[in-house]
């Protein structure tokens, strides 16, 4: 996947700005782009004229591949596309251009929906992460946006001085400050790609257009990252209980993380509480019941023994679930900071206080049992 | 009661606006509204705190402390003794790519992304 020139991209020209700005050398006054190398080369200026890269708005087999990666967490920096700018179908002096990132997601979902528009589509340098993490880290920010409408030499390339950006890239980018540092205006078009053929026919976008979602898809795409994250540790947990204390809290083990990273993203709304820890410790307790009651139900125990045992899954897996839930946060599109940090003081305590109590009580059950009294 | 997040730290000076609506343009979630003569202030419990709109403001008639709203950022934050309110969401960095799975459609997934960092 990072090997972008000879890998699964054959339309994408190698990563590294400064191959392409070797390339480029040859492109300088040549047959590729009249109007700018005119303009670039032809005006007094001494550096290589930049490269205009070409793109399609076909999803290839690949592309799919590299989505599919990309979900599931797999390379995380391998899903990248060169930044710099690409011409669309056959696009004019008088084309619009669209901003992006260049993680193929983003780069993607862009160019996928303006089949059958010529336009050219500038990709900012995020680091290969997507439009809305990178503007609230400042990545795809005023900064860059300015500094690669220079290093692409959009201005002799396009008669007008517009460019569209998606509507998530505002908390990185200051629309006045890019029109007095470049002089072209910034137009925020929708929040989602696939809105951009309705908005092109007006350029203004709905209030439904502006307002960000977040649906059962949107929720579901993100649970195998979340799930692989948290793998590891699972597996780890999954054995040790396995060997200490059976196959049915192993189960448990597995039950808690499911729940915590996938039932919990697809039940989210439905979930009483607004918190995310309550949520989860709600969610953690509807699951930790059956185990409850099997272990309540197993034969052969004196009646303090039966509680604890009883105790243990209702202390631990809520626990797991409330934290699995409470780091969803930074996943969701609407937590704010401050509203997240006071979750933070107000359950993690408490997760701390119920996971240390739990395990207390499961290590002396395992003595007793290793002992032979329970 | 079990709400977190009712306020916030959004802050709107009505006398400054100069009605440009670029506020209403970028917020994610309709929190300013089109008003006659200036912006609206409509939904100000709905704020998330990305700053899109205190940053397109030209004349500074809105403040926001910005921040991504990211537990793990906050909590692993805190684990390394560092400052929760100055850590940034640590997604991005030229040696990560935590915040995976997005489209331009879809929300940041920083907090499942972060844990192969450090």
């Amino acid at each position: 996947m990072t090997n972008i020139p000879s890998g699964p991209h054959p339309d994408r020209t190698p990563m590294n700005s400064d191959d392409s700005r070797e390339n480029s050398l040859q492109a300088c006054c040549g047959s590729i782009q009249k109007e700018s190398a005119s303009a670039w080369c032809c005006a007094g200026n001494t550096g290589p004229a930049p490269v205009i890269h070409t793109t399609t708005d076909f999803i290839t087999f690949e592309n799919r591949w590299d989505h599919f990666l990309a979900r599931w967490g797999i390379n995380r920096v391998g899903h990248i596309v060169a930044p710099g700018l690409y011409r669309l179908g056959n696009p004019t002096a008088g084309s619009p251009v669209f901003a992006s990132a260049n993680y193929t997601l983003s780069f993607d979902a862009l160019r996928s929906v303006l089949s059958g528009i010529d336009a050219y589509i500038l990709v900012l340098d995020t680091n290969g992460i997507n439009v809305w993490c990178a503007a609230g880290k400042g990545s795809f920010g005023t900064d860059e946006l300015v500094r690669r409408i220079d290093v692409t030499g959009l201005s002799g390339i396009v008669s007008h001085r517009r460019i569209i950006l998606p509507q998530l890239g505002a908390p990185g980018v200051s629309a006045h400050e890019v029109s007095r540092r470049s002089g072209f205006s910034v137009e925020y078009g929708p929040v989602r790609a696939r809105d951009l053929p309705a908005y092109l026919a007006t350029h203004t976008a709905t209030r439904e257009m502006r307002t960000v979602r977040f649906t059962l898809a949107d929720r579901l795409v993100l649970t195998p990252v979340e799930l692989v994250h948290i793998l590891l540790p699972m597996i780890a947990a999954v054995i040790a209980l396995y060997f200490l204390a059976g196959p049915v809290a192993a189960l448990a083990a597995v039950v808690a993380v499911l729940s915590g990273t996938v039932l919990f993203p697809a039940l989210l709304p439905v979930i009483p509480t607004r918190d995310f820890s309550t949520k989860g410790f709600i969610l953690g307790a509807i699951v930790a019941i059956p185990f409850a009651v099997t272990f309540a139900l197993k034969p052969g125990m004196s009646g303090i023994v039966r509680i604890v045992t009883v105790l243990v899954p209702l202390l631990i897996m809520p626990v797991v679930t409330a934290y699995l839930a409470l780091n969803f946060t930074g996943s969701t599109t609407f937590t704010s900071r401050t509203g997240v940090k006071k979750e933070i003081f107000r359950y993690v305590p408490a997760m701390v206080l119920m996971a240390g109590v739990g395990t207390i009580l499961g290590i002396a059950l395992g003595i007793l049992r290793l002992m032979g009294v329970a | 009661m079990f709400d977190s997040y009712a306020e916030n730290t959004l802050r709107y000076f009505p006398e400054k606006c100069i009605n440009c609506r670029r506020c209403t343009l970028v917020c994610p979630h309709g929190v300013f509204a089109e008003g006659e003569h200036r912006a609206e202030l409509l939904n100000p419990r709905d704020c998330m705190e990305c700053g899109a709109c205190a940053l397109n403001c030209p004349v500074q008639a809105i403040e926001v402390q910005s921040g991504v709203g990211c537990a793990w950022a906050m909590i692993s934050a805190a684990l390394r003794g560092k400052d929760m309110d100055s850590c940034e969401c640590s997604c991005g960095g030229p040696e990560s790519s935590c915040c995976g799975g997005e489209t331009t459609e879809e929300p940041c997934s920083c907090g499942a992304e972060k844990r192969d960092l450090q």
